[in-house]
């Protein structure tokens, strides 16, 4: 009887044990799934969708299996903490987001109060590609952490790039209109500026974000203005449209870009012959020569039809199973102690690092253009079946775009 | 200079003689039945869609004729079976049909192609620019919608001031049930216009979606500017309806175009100041506010005209 009783104990034990190593970490995807955004969103979804697969795969996180669940923001503030507050009620713990610096805001406000209101549920926020700079200075926070280079550290890099080019004589800045689109187009005129005075702005343009169907007029109005070079941080459908409405009229300039190769960006260089002539800059792109990326890569493709396009997050989720073996333990309080000033071999190549003062994650950054791919051997990968791919023109180191912070971060 | 006023211009009367596509089935249904469609601009994104997937299968010709009636046959069965079981209800039932109607038609549309934009493009043969003004390309294809929008409002135009069926339409809009007296099925009449008007906003889809998006929010982007265009152009009035389209248009591209701001003509605030909303007012271009312009409008033309443009009640 006693020993019934010691063994069914034990059994109990190993059972509840074994539940709770069961158990599901979920992490909610809020991010547009429809609207404007959605075919950025849904790349994204997918993206996560393999990463979580990939972790699952080798045992997931500490024993858990990685779920991610899907909620429509529609790329709307408001919506996204309706989305984030559901999500925390069904017990999520970690949110990630992208798809708009306005959201980004919203969510990691969210997860300041969320966390210092329910002490015991704290929530963290991944963000892998808002990337507004007041949310890693001003306004930032301890429970978000930002994979993707901020919008000054990119402008910086692009920059650099472009005091190098003599050609450059006239440009125009065409952003959407919020947060991040202004910061933008403010680092451009100040950085152009600094680094080439004698480079003239003829146009500062903002339009409303994710709404404009047809670009033709704002195109008319940069051909109008004898502009050589178009700097831009639009995305998703707001870059492919505004680069077919160029293809339509045949406009003929230099395209700097934070996000020429998202969802139909590269049919609309195709379509308008500009080889060469469009630069993005990202933390990585298909054909970088890293080996175990351009493997990653080919079997991504295979499986989910589309391209890497966010490197940051294969770099975030792997980072988070770094960290949460790091301080084994799945809590988001331990998990985020544990990511702080962590040191992680990124995607691509290369260490990076997530700063402590202000959680920005900073990495070897790659500027690309787009054109017709010479050498199949060591460039295999093109986009959306155009037979042109991105190819590297510029490295810049992770020592190289550390910008300082003004983050005055404050630690539970 | 030149080269933006004629360019613009293109584009204006192109983005109006679009609208005018979508707003002259909806202000004539308005005035025969007195109800304002929500579901129209659903009608132009069912066009879009039919129209994609009719090109995939036989082609893009043939879609352009077939896509429109289907859509107009989607309409008529619209009219029949739901506008006119609820229309004894007055029309506040018919107004909350179409509305509900509106979010049903969007449903199912991402349901069967998905929230992305799908790719829809513009046919090969149409595919070169058609002439180059100074040194910017026109798309031979948004010369061929203009060509469709023209033809088809010389073709409505015709119908109605012209033709016997005009001119019993145009009875049946003030005097229904003489027209009934007479031995006409005014019903079958309500039935056909409807079906008509779903079918232009169908054939404006089919003509837009590969040279705008074609995706299953389309018509909650183009839905309010349709009002504003009735509104504006007088509810019930087709000449109204043509010219507050081609204005509403025309202001539209031409907004975008300019640069100017409070800022510019009577010179920046003084710094000291510092930044306030005030900057913000102060500094923001008529660029900018371009999209808000037509509902600035439809405001003014509600205070000032309540009529509209060339509207004739006051509603």
């Amino acid at each position: 009887m006693h020993r019934l009783i010691v063994a069914a104990a034990a059994a109990l034990t190993v059972l509840g044990g074994a539940a709770s190593a069961q158990e599901n970490l979920k992490i909610g995807y809020i991010d547009p799934l429809s609207g404007g955004g959605a075919s950025v969103g849904e790349g994204g979804l997918k993206t996560f969708q393999y990463l979580a697969d990939e972790l699952n795969a080798k045992g997931g996180i500490l024993g858990h299996k990685v779920e991610i669940v899907p909620l429509d923001n529609k790329t709307n503030p408001q919506e996204s903490l309706v989305q984030a507050q559901k999500a925390v009620d069904a017990g999520v713990r970690y949110i990630t987001q992208g798809n708009g610096s306005s959201v980004g805001a919203a969510l990691e406000d969210f997860v300041t109060k969320n966390n210092s209101r329910n002490p015991g549920k704290e929530v963290l926020y991944f963000n892998y590609a808002a990337v507004d700079p007041s949310m890693t200075n001003e306004k930032c926070s301890y429970w978000h952490f930002r994979w993707d280079a901020n919008s000054d550290i990119k402008m910086e890099a692009l920059t650099n790039y472009m005091k190098s080019q003599p050609s450059i004589k006239k440009v125009y800045l065409i952003n959407m209109d919020y947060s991040f689109g202004q910061s933008v187009r403010t680092a451009a005129r100040k950085m152009l500026g600094e680094k080439r005075p004698d480079i003239q702005v003829v146009g500062d343009e903002l339009h409303p974000m994710l709404k404009v169907t047809d670009f033709s007029p704002y195109i008319a109005k940069i051909k109008a203005s004898g502009a050589d070079t178009v700097v831009t941080g639009n995305w998703g459908q707001d870059f492919a449209l505004l680069l077919k409405a160029a293809a339509d009229a045949g406009l003929k300039v230099n395209w700097y870009t934070y996000y020429a190769g998202g969802a139909g960006g590269p049919t609309a260089i195709k379509q308008t012959g500009l080889e060469n002539q469009v630069f993005q800059i990202s933390e990585g792109v298909p054909n970088s020569g890293n080996k175990a990326a351009m493997d990653f890569e080919k079997d991504f493709r295979a499986k989910t039809g589309i391209s890497v396009w966010y490197p940051r997050a294969v770099n975030e989720m792997r980072m988070f199973k770094a960290a949460a073996e790091k301080a084994n333990s799945i809590d988001p309080v331990k998990v985020a102690a544990a990511l702080e000033g962590m040191k992680f071999e990124v995607f691509d190549g290369g260490e990076g690092f997530m700063r402590k003062d202000d959680h920005q994650f900073f990495q070897p950054i790659y500027i690309s253009s787009f054109g017709s791919l010479a050498d199949k051997a060591k460039e295999p990968y093109d986009e959306e079946n155009t037979g042109w791919g991105w190819h590297i023109v510029s490295k810049i180191d992770t020592a190289q775009t550390m910008l300082p912070t003004t983050c005055n971060m404050k630690r539970p | 200079m030149a080269e933006l006023i004629v360019i613009s211009t293109l584009n204006g009367v192109l983005f109006g003689m679009l609208l005018f596509l979508l707003s002259s089935g909806l202000t004539v249904i308005f005035s025969m039945m007195g109800v304002l469609n929500f579901a129209h601009a659903s009608f132009y994104m069912l066009g879009a869609f039919f129209g994609y997937q009719l090109t995939r299968w036989i082609g893009f010709w043939p879609a352009l004729v077939i896509a429109p009636l289907l859509v107009g046959a989607v309409g008529m069965a619209v009219e029949r079976y739901g506008l006119r079981n609820t229309h004894k209800h007055g029309h506040v039932a018919e107004l909350l049909l179409t509305f509900g109607l509106a979010f049903a038609i969007e449903e199912i549309v991402s349901m069967i192609w998905g929230k992305s934009p799908v790719d829809y493009r513009v046919p090969a043969v149409l595919d070169f620019p058609a002439f180059t003004v100074f040194s910017t390309n026109y798309p031979a294809y948004k010369i061929f919608m203009l060509v469709v929008s023209v033809v088809i409002f010389i073709a409505l135009l015709v119908t109605l001031k012209r033709t016997r069926v005009g001119l019993i339409v145009q009875a049946a809009l003030t005097h229904p049930s003489m027209v009934g007296h007479l031995g006409h099925n005014v019903g079958r009449v309500f039935m056909l216009v409807f079906g008509v008007g779903s079918a232009l906003a169908g054939l404006a889809g089919v003509i837009a979606g590969p040279s705008l998006v074609t995706q299953s929010d389309m018509a909650a982007l183009l839905g309010p500017i349709l009002f504003v265009v009735i509104v504006f152009g007088g509810l019930g009035s087709l000449p109204g309806a043509f010219i507050a389209s081609l204005l509403i248009g025309l202001i539209q591209t031409f907004a975008v175009a300019l640069n100017g701001s409070l800022a510019s003509v009577f010179g920046p605030l003084d710094p000291s100041l510092g930044a306030s909303p005030l900057t913000d007012i102060w500094n923001v271009t008529i660029a900018q506010i371009a999209p808000i312009l037509p509902y600035l409008l439809l405001v003014l033309v509600l205070i000032f005209r309540p009529m509209g443009l060339l509207g004739t009640r006051e509603s």
